[in-house]
């Protein structure tokens, strides 16, 4: 196990130095002068110009400037945006909102999805059966942002049960609604990957065993066949949890949120290099430790994988 | 029901825990004319069709036959783990000690399973959860069974795991299905199976799986077993070879009917049913090496269309005109033999 960890852990040295220099040289063969538009109107001076690229290492060939910094990122400084704010600062406060976001959607998804999947699999064929199915079908088919929207204005603004929009405090209870809106479509995978698995290990030899050993219908269900559906179901969600840390662009545009999406989708705009690249960066980390947890966490769950 | 008197294994059995279940003069399990049907989209298939036998303490009644002969369907009712649907049982009784289980009330039969009837499967790797230790799983029976506490629960759990020898059974209390070969899990499923001493210990297949050596071994120790606690033991199985030197009786059942029932020595000396003879010749022998061996042609008839008068006329060498007319009833040829066959006397003077 301990040996697994330390070989994941040094195969994602080349992982994230090949992707955060993809990244960086995406940013970099942008088009345009990073300084342009930085001085107003007028043309900037010389020696603001000789300073910004200076700073910045800009006169530098794209290997070199890279590797100034990523020295800079391994000491934990990804720099200063356009606006003289630390990026290390931004993002800071950018992923405690889209953390919150995501493990909220992600509570959304374990409690809404897994019981949904669960009635409709004890249920098979019958009535929470088919309105499962036909309810997540519906959820899947309809895009995230019209879901957003539709829940907005009924919910939010027509009914007032829940915030329009999310304050820059970003409360718990203003990032209920956008919290379900972000983990509607992972309920409905959730819902579907639960029932699936569950009426499969209906069917599995070792229930047939639980019930000869004489254990009632609730545990043979409930503790055997259950245990063995949530393996892949479990494993579903912390992957998701890892892709819902990179934000949300659409959820967060509809709700203001100032999560980590809008903060990325900004940088492009604006071309604001250095915070795009230092927000990628912190990304690719956070998901590989995500995917890293994951993978462990399946060991446990299903102790026939092992880490050996 | 009290009696009746209580015999010296009865006494043993449940370590202190009185039974309600009391043989009625040693017998334990009676299966009396019992039907099990699968209604499905292409009709219904009739499994079982009026199958009586009986079965005693300390007696061991091997069950024969092909595959969809209804020797699995016949323990899945006897343990009433039956899907229904699509399974039916229209009519026919179980009766253990004198209890039909399958008018009683659920729970309460759902509470004779582990501690009065219990059952072991063919393919002990899908059957055990491979997701929980053996332990976990063997001591599983006491806990829900008994009440017992996790450690007590595991402590004997260890001792059933060193009752049906698997080696460092105290070490491997806490490892996974997966991790054990094949007659080991064989084991583990024993143990779980015998955990709670029930009276009637059904194995469906329990060798099918397993290499020969390994079969010889797990065939012994159910003998056993079976010896040191005087259990009713139903062996159903396929393979004729396995059981010659462990049961006592047997019964041959054919498309859900029983063509033959009798002391196990007798039906190899003489079999007394057509199909009975064709299992037999079918055995590979030694001396026979290199001679095309005797298959029965032919296959089992399908269950939604079971052939009338004889259901197994039409691959019977004996067969004419009235078998297809005139379904033969189990007759008893001799005291203690029982055929299926118009012809019973002829097969047995050939």
């Amino acid at each position: 196990m301990g040996k697994y960890i330390v070989r994941r852990l040094l195969q994602m040295i080349p992982v994230i130095i090949g992707t955060t220099f993809i990244i960086y040289a995406m940013v970099f063969a942008l088009p345009g002068d990073p300084t342009a538009g930085k001085c107003g109107e007028r043309q900037c001076p010389e020696s603001f110009v000789a300073e910004y690229r200076e700073k910045y290492n800009l006169d530098d060939p794209l290997p070199i400037q890279y590797a100034k910094y990523m020295g800079q990122v391994v000491q934990g400084d990804f720099g200063t945006n356009q606006y003289g704010v630390e990026v290390r600062e931004d993002l800071a406060k950018r992923f405690a909102v889209t953390g919150r976001l995501a493990l909220m959607a992600i509570a959304v998804e374990i409690v809404i999805g897994i019981s949904a999947g669960i009635l409709a699999g004890i249920r098979k064929g019958r009535f929470v059966d088919n309105l499962v199915l036909v309810s997540t079908l519906v959820v899947i088919s309809i895009p995230i942002f019209v879901i957003g929207a539709v829940l907005q204005y009924f919910l939010g603004v027509r009914l007032g049960l829940f915030p329009v929009t999310v304050s820059s405090e970003a409360t718990t209870y203003e990032l209920l609604l956008p919290a379900i809106v972000l983990g509607s479509l992972s309920v409905a995978y959730v819902a579907r990957l639960t029932r699936t698995n569950l009426v499969e290990n209906l069917r599995a030899d070792y229930v047939r065993t639980a019930i000869s050993k004489g254990l009632s219908k609730r545990r043979a269900v409930g503790l055997h066949a259950l245990r063995n559906s949530m393996i892949p179901v479990i494993t579903f969600i912390g992957f998701d949890f890892g892709a819902l840390l990179g934000g949300a662009i659409v959820t967060e545009g509809i709700f203001n949120i100032q999560g980590v999406g809008g903060y990325i989708y900004r940088g492009i705009q604006v071309r604001d290099g250095v915070a795009v690249v230092g927000a990628v960066t912190a990304l690719v980390i956070i998901y590989l430790f995500v995917n890293l947890i994951v993978d462990l966490l399946y060991g446990v769950l299903d102790p026939r994988i092992s880490h050996d | 029901m009290s009696a009746t008197t209580v015999d010296t294994p009865q006494e043993k059995r449940g370590s202190g825990s009185k039974s309600k279940y009391v043989p009625q003069d040693g017998c334990l399990l009676e299966v009396d004319d019992l039907y099990v049907e699968f209604h499905t989209e292409e009709g219904v298939a009739k499994a079982i069709n009026g199958v009586s036998f009986d079965l005693s303490q300390g007696e061991t009644l091997a069950i024969l036959g092909e595959s969809g002969s209804g020797k699995s369907v016949t323990a899945q009712a006897i343990m009433g783990i039956l899907d229904m649907p699509p399974a039916k049982i229209p009519s026919g009784q179980v009766r253990y000690c004198g209890r039909d289980l399958l008018t009683m009330d659920p729970n309460e039969r759902r509470h004779t399973r582990g501690p009065e009837i219990s059952m072991i499967f063919q393919d002990a790797l899908s059957a055990l959860n491979p997701v929980f230790p053996v332990g976990w799983q063997i001591a599983e029976m006491f806990r829900q069974h008994r009440g017992m506490n996790k450690s007590d629960a595991l402590e004997r759990a260890v001792g059933l795991m060193e009752r049906v020898s698997i080696p460092a059974a105290r070490e491997r209390v806490k490892a996974y299905p997966h991790q054990f070969s094949g007659g080991m899990r064989q084991r583990i499923m024993i143990a779980m199976a015998i955990a709670l001493d029930p009276a009637v210990l059904i194995a469906d297949e329990p060798t099918t799986a397993l290499d020969v050596t390994v079969q010889a071994q797990i065939m012994q120790l159910l003998a056993d077993l079976q010896q040191e606690r005087q259990m009713g033991l139903i062996l159903i199985t396929h393979d004729l070879g396995v059981v010659a030197d462990v049961a006592d009786r047997a019964c041959v059942m054919y498309a859900g009917r029983l063509v033959e029932k009798s002391e196990i020595l007798d039906l190899y000396a003489a079999p007394a049913h057509p199909y009975t003879r064709g299992l037999i010749d079918s055995i590979p022998r030694v001396d026979q090496k290199g001679q095309t061996l005797a298959a029965i042609g032919g296959l089992p008839p399908n269950l939604t269309r079971i052939p009338p008068g004889c259901p197994f006329h039409p691959r019977c060498y004996l067969a004419r005109d009235i078998c297809s007319g005139e379904r033969p009833e189990l007759r008893e040829l001799v005291p203690g033999r029982f055929a299926a066959c118009h012809f019973s006397e002829e097969v047995l003077g050939a």
